[in-house]
């Protein structure tokens, strides 16, 4: 058990670290920084003084070094284009992108279980086909295009709801979100319902793959054989025994939605992390577009981690084959 | 009867089994036949600076301009024809992904199938790479790796490719692993055939109906994300304009009605994924023992 647990850890620190070493590396071969950020009128003097300000005239190995040192004191370097420290940056802007990505994972729950459990309860019925088929469809729909069509049909033809940022923020219990306003609630519906179509379609197969296996179990069989009423049998004996499974998977797939809520942030201007970071690229503001990269690496690397953990203590077959390597 | 022939069309009945499938391969085929005659049947060079005119600027669908040219989607900001620019767009936007698709089914069924061939260490390392690699969003991966070296057609390739490879990798072993119990591998063994020889005329043959159902639909996730990706302005450069740059150039036309420009390379971009996908899913349908 402590063998397996340590060489995973072992592991994720060398991720990490080849990590720093890729994007700190890319981001520092890549444009002139200084350029953007200095009046085209600058004279040489002021243009070194920015460079030395910025520690760019130091080697890249030096600046690899000390990048190293002070994000394990938690600094990784201020913003080029705000002057602020680029991880305050991210944290503020933290909040929007986990709201938006809970709402819609929320969402693509309420939506997907249903139409999943009809799907695998009546797999001939030609309901069913069409939601199978619409979960194609939700696969292959680019999702940036499918948040411009909302924003085209909502918020420009009808005029229903809002298409750019996140509206009024509400506080419940010392929390700020724009969950808590009904205003804030309009403006994020469209970029959650956009954010969750792949989950749904996905959401749906998994559902639809679990009920039609549990409907061929024993006690499905003796269920029925009692007398419960279908409604029962679907809403408490399929339900919670699919619930489970389908919980862990899409837990676990959280953060695949905060990946993927760059492009939604974008195509909606909702004021998030993703947001940020394409901004930053743009400005090849450095020190934000490698913090940004890093926290988030951080973030699947220890979430990977603590879910490898978590199956030894489920699965004994794991933790025999980490203990004899 | 030739016996290849004959397992064509055996595959073949069983293919064309399902009628949406068979439909989706005709669709794929005539997107397949526009993107690579692309100069011969557009009806303009939308590229071409002689015969795009700014005055056709943001011209409505089925409209025409003062020296009667038609313009069936209508035209978009630099007075381009959108028809035209579709198809063109089509030929990026699947020569990437076709690409893409292709080196990564090299340099993933090349580890796969070692891995499985090897084992050992190398194999543990390889496939631990590969577990790491699949745990992180495919967008995650290439977003990495546009960020931290730039945009461009290479790095967009050399992105797809890395987010593409495991899969590959994966399949490939595990088809080898079952290969290789097999007894064609144990004569060829003791015909002492070199390792190279053994795994790549006589395994990997083998192993290419899961490689082929894998393939279609990462093609398909290839030319969605390289879309994506050239929308967010961090893919391709203009000037390898695909369906995925159509779509952004129009978006900021879209909040003054002119919804044509962002509409219709997107139609183009889901019939092109949507016809792949299904034809994967039916392929898939088809090579999966547990169903018969």
């Amino acid at each position: 058990m402590t063998p397996f647990i340590f060489t995973r850890l072992a592991q994720s620190v060398l991720v990490l670290f080849i990590m720093s070493l890729l994007v700190f590396g890319g981001v520092n071969l890549v444009g002139d920084p200084v350029e953007m950020l200095i009046n085209p009128e600058a004279d040489q003097a002021e243009v070194e003084r920015v460079i030395r300000e910025l520690g760019l005239d130091r080697p890249v190995t030096e600046q690899y070094w000390y990048f190293l040192v002070n994000a394990f004191k938690g600094d990784l370097g201020d913003s080029f284009i705000f002057g602020e420290p680029a991880l305050k940056l991210i944290i503020q802007r933290m909040p929007a992108t986990l709201e938006l990505a809970l709402f819609s994972l929320f969402i693509s729950l309420i939506i997907a279980i249903p139409l999943g459990i009809y799907a695998g309860y009546k797999p001939e019925s030609k309901t069913s086909k069409i939601i199978m088929g619409g979960s194609i469809l939700g696969f292959s729909m680019p999702t940036f295009w499918v948040g411009i069509i909302f924003i085209m049909i909502f918020a420009v033809h009808l005029g229903w709801l809002p298409s750019t940022g996140r509206g009024e923020i509400g506080t419940f219990l010392g929390i700020n979100s724009s969950l808590f306003t009904l205003n804030g609630l309009s403006h994020v519906f469209l970029p959650a319902l956009n954010l969750a179509l792949f989950k749904i379609s996905s959401v749906i197969r998994l559902t639809r793959a679990g009920t039609r296996e549990i409907i061929l179990q024993d006690y499905i069989t003796f269920a029925r054989s009692k007398g419960l009423s279908e409604k029962r049998i679907v809403l408490v004996h399929i339900l919670k025994n699919i619930l489970i499974p389908i919980v862990t998977v899409v837990g676990l797939e959280f953060g695949s939605l905060i990946a993927f809520s760059t492009v939604t942030e974008t195509v909606f201007a909702w004021p998030g992390m993703g947001k940020l970071i394409i901004d930053s690229i743009y400005n090849l503001d450095r020190p934000v577009i490698v913090a940004y990269l890093m926290i988030i690496v951080t973030f699947f690397v220890f979430l990977n981690l603590i879910v490898d953990i978590l199956y030894t203590f489920l699965d004994p077959r794991v933790r025999i084959k980490g203990d004899s390597q | 009867m030739n016996p290849k022939i004959k397992k064509i069309k055996e595959f073949w009945k069983d293919f064309s089994s399902n009628k949406v499938a068979v439909v989706s391969l005709i669709v794929f085929m005539l997107i397949l036949f526009v993107a690579v005659f692309a100069p011969l049947v557009s009806p303009t060079d939308p590229y071409d600076l002689n015969t795009v005119s700014i005055m056709n600027s943001r011209l409505a669908p089925f409209s025409e301009d003062f020296s009667g040219n038609y313009f069936l989607l209508g035209t978009d900001g630099a007075g381009r024809d959108m028809v035209s620019a579709i198809f063109y767009g089509l030929r990026v936007s699947l020569g990437v992904g076709v690409l893409s698709g292709i080196f990564a089914l090299i340099i993933g069924s090349f580890f796969g199938i070692s891995a499985a061939f090897f084992g050992g260490k190398y194999e543990s390392v390889v496939m631990r790479i590969v577990d790491i690699q699949l745990s992180f969003p495919s967008i995650l991966v290439a977003l990495i790796i546009l960020a931290a070296f730039g945009k461009g057609v290479e790095k967009t390739i050399i992105a797809l490719i890395l987010v593409q490879w495991a899969y590959y990798a994966r399949t490939a072993r595990s088809s080898a692993l079952v290969e290789l119990n097999k007894e064609y591998v144990d004569a060829a063994r003791c015909l002492a055939f070199s390792n190279t020889r053994i795994m790549f005329k006589h395994i990997l043959p083998n192993c290419m109906a899961p490689l082929i159902v894998v393939g279609t639909l990462q093609t398909a996730h290839a030319i969605s994300l390289e879309a994506t990706l050239s929308f967010l302005g961090l893919g391709l450069p203009i000037t390898e304009p695909s369906l995925g740059l159509l779509i952004g150039n129009g978006f900021e036309y879209m909040y003054s009605g002119d919804y044509w420009i962002s509409i219709f390379p997107g139609v183009a971009l889901l019939i092109t994924v949507a016809s792949i996908n299904l034809v994967g899913d039916h392929l898939r349908d088809m090579f999966n023992p547990r169903l018969h």
